[in-house]
Protein backbone atom coordinates (compact mmCIF):
# COMPACT_ATOMS: atom_id res chain seq x y z
CA UNK A 1 0.00 0.00 0.00
CA UNK A 2 1.20 3.47 -0.78
CA UNK A 3 -0.03 6.10 1.65
CA UNK A 4 0.93 9.00 -0.53
CA UNK A 5 0.02 8.60 -4.13
CA UNK A 6 -2.43 5.74 -3.82
CA UNK A 7 -0.57 3.46 -6.17
CA UNK A 8 -0.65 -0.20 -5.16
CA UNK A 9 2.31 -2.46 -4.52
CA UNK A 10 2.13 -3.90 -8.03
CA UNK A 11 3.11 -0.61 -9.63
CA UNK A 12 6.37 -0.48 -7.74
CA UNK A 13 8.02 -3.81 -8.37
CA UNK A 14 7.62 -4.87 -4.79
CA UNK A 15 8.48 -8.40 -5.78
CA UNK A 16 9.65 -10.68 -3.07
CA UNK A 17 13.07 -9.39 -2.27
CA UNK A 18 15.71 -12.00 -1.76
CA UNK A 19 17.16 -11.53 1.65
CA UNK A 20 18.62 -14.91 2.24
CA UNK A 21 17.26 -14.71 5.76
CA UNK A 22 13.89 -16.14 5.22
CA UNK A 23 14.20 -19.19 7.40
CA UNK A 24 11.11 -20.56 8.96
CA UNK A 25 10.73 -23.29 11.50
CA UNK A 26 8.08 -24.85 13.66
CA UNK A 27 8.23 -23.65 17.23
CA UNK A 28 6.90 -26.88 18.62
CA UNK A 29 3.40 -25.57 19.32
CA UNK A 30 2.18 -26.07 15.79
CA UNK A 31 3.08 -22.54 14.81
CA UNK A 32 5.44 -21.29 12.19
CA UNK A 33 8.14 -18.79 13.13
CA UNK A 34 9.50 -16.70 10.26
CA UNK A 35 12.86 -14.98 10.73
CA UNK A 36 12.32 -11.84 8.72
CA UNK A 37 15.32 -9.71 9.75
CA UNK A 38 14.28 -6.86 7.51
CA UNK A 39 14.90 -3.14 7.91
CA UNK A 40 11.65 -1.23 8.28
CA UNK A 41 12.96 1.62 6.14
CA UNK A 42 14.26 -0.81 3.54
CA UNK A 43 11.72 0.21 0.91
CA UNK A 44 12.39 3.91 1.40
CA UNK A 45 16.13 3.39 1.35
CA UNK A 46 15.96 1.42 -1.90
CA UNK A 47 13.99 4.17 -3.58
CA UNK A 48 16.33 6.78 -2.15
CA UNK A 49 19.28 4.98 -3.72
CA UNK A 50 17.41 4.90 -7.00
CA UNK A 51 16.89 8.68 -6.80
CA UNK A 52 20.51 9.16 -5.85
CA UNK A 53 21.67 7.16 -8.84
CA UNK A 54 19.45 9.21 -11.11
CA UNK A 55 20.84 12.47 -9.70
CA UNK A 56 24.43 11.30 -9.90
CA UNK A 57 24.03 10.11 -13.45
CA UNK A 58 22.94 13.58 -14.53
CA UNK A 59 25.21 15.52 -12.20
CA UNK A 60 22.24 17.01 -10.37
CA UNK A 61 23.02 18.40 -6.93
CA UNK A 62 19.99 17.50 -4.80
CA UNK A 63 19.64 19.39 -1.52
CA UNK A 64 17.03 18.49 1.09
CA UNK A 65 16.01 21.59 3.08
CA UNK A 66 14.60 20.87 6.52
CA UNK A 67 13.53 23.07 9.44
CA UNK A 68 10.78 23.87 11.91
CA UNK A 69 7.81 25.66 10.36
CA UNK A 70 8.74 29.21 9.47
CA UNK A 71 12.53 29.15 9.87
CA UNK A 72 12.91 30.55 6.38
CA UNK A 73 13.34 27.71 3.87
CA UNK A 74 11.17 29.29 1.21
CA UNK A 75 12.65 32.74 1.83
CA UNK A 76 16.13 31.32 1.39
CA UNK A 77 15.10 29.73 -1.89
CA UNK A 78 13.35 32.83 -3.20
CA UNK A 79 16.41 34.95 -2.63
CA UNK A 80 18.86 32.34 -3.92
CA UNK A 81 16.89 31.63 -7.09
CA UNK A 82 16.70 35.34 -7.84
CA UNK A 83 20.30 36.20 -6.99
CA UNK A 84 21.87 33.26 -8.85
CA UNK A 85 19.58 33.31 -11.86
CA UNK A 86 21.67 32.78 -14.97
CA UNK A 87 24.62 31.45 -12.96
CA UNK A 88 23.19 28.06 -12.02
CA UNK A 89 20.32 25.99 -13.35
CA UNK A 90 17.69 25.33 -10.65
CA UNK A 91 14.56 23.28 -10.07
CA UNK A 92 12.53 22.98 -6.87
CA UNK A 93 10.29 20.38 -5.25
CA UNK A 94 8.02 21.90 -2.62
CA UNK A 95 6.66 19.63 0.11
CA UNK A 96 3.73 21.09 1.97
CA UNK A 97 0.94 19.54 3.98
CA UNK A 98 -1.88 21.61 2.50
CA UNK A 99 -1.36 24.67 0.40
CA UNK A 100 0.52 25.57 -2.75
CA UNK A 101 1.64 28.90 -1.26
CA UNK A 102 5.32 28.05 -1.18
CA UNK A 103 5.23 26.62 -4.69
CA UNK A 104 3.58 29.84 -5.88
CA UNK A 105 6.34 31.87 -4.27
CA UNK A 106 8.97 29.79 -6.06
CA UNK A 107 7.06 29.96 -9.34
CA UNK A 108 7.12 33.75 -9.06
CA UNK A 109 10.92 33.67 -9.29
CA UNK A 110 10.64 32.00 -12.69
CA UNK A 111 12.00 28.67 -11.49
CA UNK A 112 10.55 25.29 -12.41
CA UNK A 113 8.71 23.96 -9.36
CA UNK A 114 6.73 20.82 -8.53
CA UNK A 115 4.44 20.67 -5.55
CA UNK A 116 3.96 17.61 -3.37
CA UNK A 117 1.04 17.84 -0.98
CA UNK A 118 1.63 15.38 1.79
CA UNK A 119 -1.81 15.86 3.38
CA UNK A 120 -1.51 14.47 6.88
CA UNK A 121 2.01 13.24 6.15
CA UNK A 122 4.61 15.12 8.15
CA UNK A 123 7.59 14.45 5.90
CA UNK A 124 8.57 13.72 2.33
CA UNK A 125 9.82 10.27 1.49
CA UNK A 126 11.87 8.86 -1.35
CA UNK A 127 8.80 7.48 -3.07
CA UNK A 128 7.14 10.90 -3.34
CA UNK A 129 10.34 12.41 -4.66
CA UNK A 130 10.66 9.63 -7.23
CA UNK A 131 7.21 10.44 -8.57
CA UNK A 132 7.84 14.17 -8.54
CA UNK A 133 11.12 13.79 -10.38
CA UNK A 134 9.53 11.59 -13.05
CA UNK A 135 7.41 14.51 -14.19
CA UNK A 136 10.08 17.18 -14.06
CA UNK A 137 12.47 16.75 -17.00
CA UNK A 138 15.37 17.87 -14.84
CA UNK A 139 18.34 19.29 -16.70
CA UNK A 140 21.79 17.80 -16.29
CA UNK A 141 24.32 19.80 -14.26
CA UNK A 142 21.59 21.53 -12.27
CA UNK A 143 20.69 22.08 -8.64
CA UNK A 144 17.50 20.54 -7.26
CA UNK A 145 16.20 22.00 -4.02
CA UNK A 146 13.72 19.85 -2.12
CA UNK A 147 11.90 21.86 0.54
CA UNK A 148 10.68 19.37 3.10
CA UNK A 149 7.61 19.79 5.29
CA UNK A 150 8.27 22.23 8.15
CA UNK A 151 9.03 19.77 10.94
CA UNK A 152 12.28 19.19 12.78
CA UNK A 153 11.55 15.60 13.76
CA UNK A 154 9.89 13.43 11.17
CA UNK A 155 11.86 14.19 7.99
CA UNK A 156 15.11 13.17 9.71
CA UNK A 157 14.58 9.48 9.17
CA UNK A 158 13.70 9.55 5.50
CA UNK A 159 16.53 9.59 3.01
CA UNK A 160 15.26 11.15 -0.22
CA UNK A 161 18.40 10.39 -2.19
CA UNK A 162 19.79 13.87 -1.64
CA UNK A 163 23.49 14.72 -1.72
CA UNK A 164 23.28 17.36 0.99
CA UNK A 165 20.85 17.94 3.81
CA UNK A 166 20.61 21.52 5.02
CA UNK A 167 18.87 22.21 8.31
CA UNK A 168 17.70 25.79 8.81
CA UNK A 169 17.14 27.30 12.25
CA UNK A 170 16.34 30.92 12.95
CA UNK A 171 17.44 33.13 15.81
CA UNK A 172 13.83 33.43 16.98
CA UNK A 173 13.97 29.79 18.01
CA UNK A 174 15.84 28.56 21.07
CA UNK A 175 19.56 27.96 20.67
CA UNK A 176 19.05 24.52 22.19
CA UNK A 177 17.21 23.26 19.08
CA UNK A 178 20.13 20.97 18.15
CA UNK A 179 19.93 19.23 21.51
CA UNK A 180 16.15 18.94 21.44
CA UNK A 181 16.07 17.59 17.89
CA UNK A 182 19.41 15.81 17.60
CA UNK A 183 18.37 13.39 14.86
CA UNK A 184 17.95 16.18 12.33
CA UNK A 185 21.29 17.80 13.14
CA UNK A 186 22.97 14.43 13.21
CA UNK A 187 21.82 13.61 9.69
CA UNK A 188 22.45 17.03 8.13
CA UNK A 189 25.58 18.20 6.36
CA UNK A 190 24.94 21.95 6.61
CA UNK A 191 23.26 24.09 9.25
CA UNK A 192 22.01 27.54 8.32
CA UNK A 193 21.31 29.97 11.13
CA UNK A 194 18.83 32.39 9.60
CA UNK A 195 17.30 35.76 10.53
CA UNK A 196 20.52 37.17 11.97
CA UNK A 197 19.06 40.64 11.29
CA UNK A 198 16.89 40.00 14.36
CA UNK A 199 19.80 39.28 16.70
CA UNK A 200 19.66 42.75 18.32
CA UNK A 201 16.06 42.09 19.36
CA UNK A 202 16.11 38.52 20.58
CA UNK A 203 17.99 36.54 23.16
CA UNK A 204 19.81 34.02 21.05
CA UNK A 205 23.36 32.93 21.73
CA UNK A 206 24.83 32.10 18.32
CA UNK A 207 27.98 30.58 19.77
CA UNK A 208 25.96 28.30 22.05
CA UNK A 209 23.77 27.22 19.14
CA UNK A 210 26.87 26.32 17.13
CA UNK A 211 28.42 24.51 20.07
CA UNK A 212 25.27 22.42 20.56
CA UNK A 213 25.02 21.63 16.87
CA UNK A 214 28.63 20.45 16.82
CA UNK A 215 28.05 18.29 19.88
CA UNK A 216 25.49 16.37 17.89
CA UNK A 217 27.46 16.46 14.67
CA UNK A 218 31.11 17.58 14.81
CA UNK A 219 31.44 17.66 11.02
CA UNK A 220 28.42 19.89 10.45
CA UNK A 221 29.17 23.03 8.43
CA UNK A 222 27.46 26.15 9.79
CA UNK A 223 26.54 29.37 7.98
CA UNK A 224 24.91 32.41 9.61
CA UNK A 225 22.83 34.61 7.34
CA UNK A 226 19.77 36.76 6.92
CA UNK A 227 17.43 36.25 3.98
CA UNK A 228 15.98 39.67 4.70
CA UNK A 229 19.10 41.84 4.91
CA UNK A 230 21.23 39.63 2.69
CA UNK A 231 24.01 39.49 5.26
CA UNK A 232 25.92 36.21 4.97
CA UNK A 233 24.14 35.11 1.79
CA UNK A 234 27.45 35.15 -0.06
CA UNK A 235 28.79 32.43 2.26
CA UNK A 236 25.82 30.26 1.33
CA UNK A 237 26.33 30.93 -2.37
CA UNK A 238 30.00 30.03 -2.05
CA UNK A 239 29.07 26.82 -0.26
CA UNK A 240 26.51 26.01 -2.94
CA UNK A 241 28.92 26.65 -5.80
CA UNK A 242 31.59 24.57 -4.09
CA UNK A 243 29.19 21.61 -4.11
CA UNK A 244 28.21 21.94 -7.75
CA UNK A 245 30.46 19.67 -9.71
CA UNK A 246 31.59 21.30 -12.90
CA UNK A 247 30.82 18.99 -15.80
CA UNK A 248 33.82 17.26 -17.31
CA UNK B 1 4.28 11.93 13.33
CA UNK B 2 6.67 9.73 11.37
CA UNK B 3 5.85 6.86 13.72
CA UNK B 4 2.71 6.36 11.66
CA UNK B 5 4.71 5.86 8.46
CA UNK B 6 6.97 3.48 10.34
CA UNK B 7 4.01 1.49 11.63
CA UNK B 8 2.46 1.41 8.16
CA UNK B 9 5.71 0.17 6.65
CA UNK B 10 5.71 -2.63 9.18
CA UNK B 11 2.17 -3.59 8.19
CA UNK B 12 3.23 -3.68 4.51
CA UNK B 13 6.26 -5.74 5.29
CA UNK B 14 4.31 -8.19 7.42
CA UNK B 15 1.55 -8.50 4.83
CA UNK B 16 4.13 -9.30 2.17
CA UNK B 17 5.62 -12.04 4.33
CA UNK B 18 2.23 -13.44 5.26
CA UNK B 19 1.20 -13.60 1.61
CA UNK B 20 4.40 -15.39 0.75
CA UNK B 21 3.67 -18.00 3.40
CA UNK B 22 -0.04 -18.08 2.58
CA UNK B 23 -1.01 -17.06 6.09
CA UNK B 24 -4.25 -15.24 6.76
CA UNK B 25 -3.23 -13.84 10.08
CA UNK B 26 -0.15 -13.07 12.11
CA UNK B 27 -0.08 -14.16 15.72
CA UNK B 28 3.05 -12.41 16.81
CA UNK B 29 5.53 -9.88 15.53
CA UNK B 30 8.94 -9.13 17.00
CA UNK B 31 10.59 -5.77 16.36
CA UNK B 32 14.00 -4.26 17.07
CA UNK B 33 13.74 -0.55 17.83
CA UNK B 34 17.00 1.05 18.86
CA UNK B 35 17.08 3.77 21.50
CA UNK B 36 18.81 6.12 19.02
CA UNK B 37 16.52 5.30 16.10
CA UNK B 38 14.45 8.45 16.48
CA UNK B 39 11.26 6.54 17.20
CA UNK B 40 9.33 7.93 20.14
CA UNK B 41 7.72 4.91 21.82
CA UNK B 42 4.57 6.70 23.05
CA UNK B 43 3.87 7.99 19.57
CA UNK B 44 4.70 4.62 18.14
CA UNK B 45 2.19 2.83 20.39
CA UNK B 46 -0.48 5.28 19.37
CA UNK B 47 0.42 5.01 15.68
CA UNK B 48 0.49 1.23 15.91
CA UNK B 49 -3.11 1.06 17.07
CA UNK B 50 -4.15 3.18 14.08
CA UNK B 51 -2.01 1.39 11.55
CA UNK B 52 -2.96 -2.21 12.36
CA UNK B 53 -6.72 -1.67 12.27
CA UNK B 54 -8.34 -4.04 9.79
CA UNK B 55 -4.98 -5.44 8.73
CA UNK B 56 -3.29 -8.77 9.09
CA UNK B 57 -1.61 -7.46 12.26
CA UNK B 58 -4.79 -6.37 13.97
CA UNK B 59 -4.68 -9.10 16.61
CA UNK B 60 -0.98 -9.79 16.62
CA UNK B 61 1.01 -9.69 19.83
CA UNK B 62 3.79 -7.15 19.41
CA UNK B 63 7.17 -7.69 21.03
CA UNK B 64 9.68 -4.87 20.97
CA UNK B 65 13.38 -5.23 21.74
CA UNK B 66 14.81 -1.86 22.66
CA UNK B 67 18.47 -1.90 21.65
CA UNK B 68 20.75 0.28 23.79
CA UNK B 69 22.89 2.93 22.15
CA UNK B 70 26.61 2.14 21.94
CA UNK B 71 29.30 4.19 20.28
CA UNK B 72 32.98 3.96 19.41
CA UNK B 73 35.11 7.03 20.09
CA UNK B 74 37.11 7.98 17.01
CA UNK B 75 39.53 9.98 19.12
CA UNK B 76 40.64 7.57 21.85
CA UNK B 77 39.13 4.35 20.59
CA UNK B 78 37.04 3.38 23.59
CA UNK B 79 33.49 2.09 23.38
CA UNK B 80 30.80 3.72 25.49
CA UNK B 81 27.06 3.79 26.18
CA UNK B 82 25.35 6.50 24.17
CA UNK B 83 22.02 7.64 25.56
CA UNK B 84 21.70 10.72 23.34
CA UNK B 85 23.22 11.57 20.00
CA UNK B 86 25.00 14.52 21.65
CA UNK B 87 26.76 12.41 24.29
CA UNK B 88 30.52 12.73 24.20
CA UNK B 89 33.13 10.12 25.03
CA UNK B 90 33.30 9.75 28.83
CA UNK B 91 37.07 9.21 28.64
CA UNK B 92 38.32 11.96 26.36
CA UNK B 93 35.21 14.12 25.87
CA UNK B 94 35.36 13.92 22.08
CA UNK B 95 32.15 14.17 20.05
CA UNK B 96 33.66 12.35 17.10
CA UNK B 97 32.17 8.92 17.41
CA UNK B 98 30.74 6.13 15.38
CA UNK B 99 27.45 4.60 16.45
CA UNK B 100 27.73 0.85 16.95
CA UNK B 101 24.17 0.09 17.98
CA UNK B 102 20.92 1.80 18.84
CA UNK B 103 19.89 2.85 15.32
CA UNK B 104 18.05 -0.44 14.61
CA UNK B 105 14.61 -0.35 13.10
CA UNK B 106 13.82 -3.88 12.07
CA UNK B 107 11.21 -6.58 11.84
CA UNK B 108 12.96 -9.51 13.39
CA UNK B 109 10.41 -12.28 13.17
CA UNK B 110 6.79 -13.26 12.75
CA UNK B 111 4.77 -16.12 14.19
CA UNK B 112 2.14 -17.53 11.85
CA UNK B 113 -0.53 -20.08 12.63
CA UNK B 114 0.27 -23.41 11.06
N1 LIG C 1 13.47 39.10 9.92
C1 LIG C 1 13.59 38.07 9.11
N2 LIG C 1 12.51 37.37 8.73
C2 LIG C 1 12.68 36.33 7.89
C3 LIG C 1 13.95 35.95 7.40
N3 LIG C 1 13.80 34.87 6.61
C4 LIG C 1 12.49 34.58 6.59
N4 LIG C 1 11.80 35.46 7.36
C5 LIG C 1 10.35 35.48 7.62
O1 LIG C 1 9.96 34.32 8.30
C6 LIG C 1 8.66 33.89 7.88
C7 LIG C 1 8.66 32.45 7.45
O2 LIG C 1 9.52 32.32 6.33
P1 LIG C 1 9.36 31.16 5.26
O3 LIG C 1 10.44 31.34 4.27
O4 LIG C 1 7.97 31.07 4.75
O5 LIG C 1 9.67 29.89 6.17
P2 LIG C 1 9.57 28.33 5.81
O6 LIG C 1 10.66 27.65 6.53
O7 LIG C 1 9.55 28.17 4.34
O8 LIG C 1 8.15 27.96 6.43
P3 LIG C 1 7.28 26.62 6.20
O9 LIG C 1 7.39 26.24 4.75
O10 LIG C 1 5.91 27.00 6.60
O11 LIG C 1 7.87 25.59 7.11
C8 LIG C 1 8.24 34.86 6.78
O12 LIG C 1 7.42 35.83 7.33
C9 LIG C 1 9.56 35.46 6.33
O13 LIG C 1 9.41 36.74 5.80
C10 LIG C 1 15.09 36.71 7.84
O14 LIG C 1 16.24 36.47 7.48
N5 LIG C 1 14.84 37.75 8.68
MG1 LIG D 1 8.19 27.09 3.17
ZN1 LIG E 1 37.34 9.09 23.55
Amino acid sequence: MCATCGCGPSSHDHQDHEHGHDHSHQNGKGKKVIDVEQDILHENNLLAERNRGFFEGRNILAINLVSSPGSGKTSLLERTLTDLKGELEFAVIEGDQQTANDADRIHATGTKVTQINTGKGCHLDAHMVLHAVQGMKLKADSVLFIENVGNLVCPAMFDLGEKERAVVISVTEGEDKPLKYPDMFHSSTLCIINKTDLLPYVKFDVEKAKEYARKVNPSLEIIELSCTSGEGMQLWYDWLKSKVLTPA
Amino acid sequence: MHELSIAMSIVDLAAEQAAKHEALEIEEIELDIGCLSGVEMDSFDFAWRQAVKRTILENAIRKVNRIEGKAHCLECGCNFDMHHLYDSCPDCNSHFSEILSGKELKVRSLVLPD
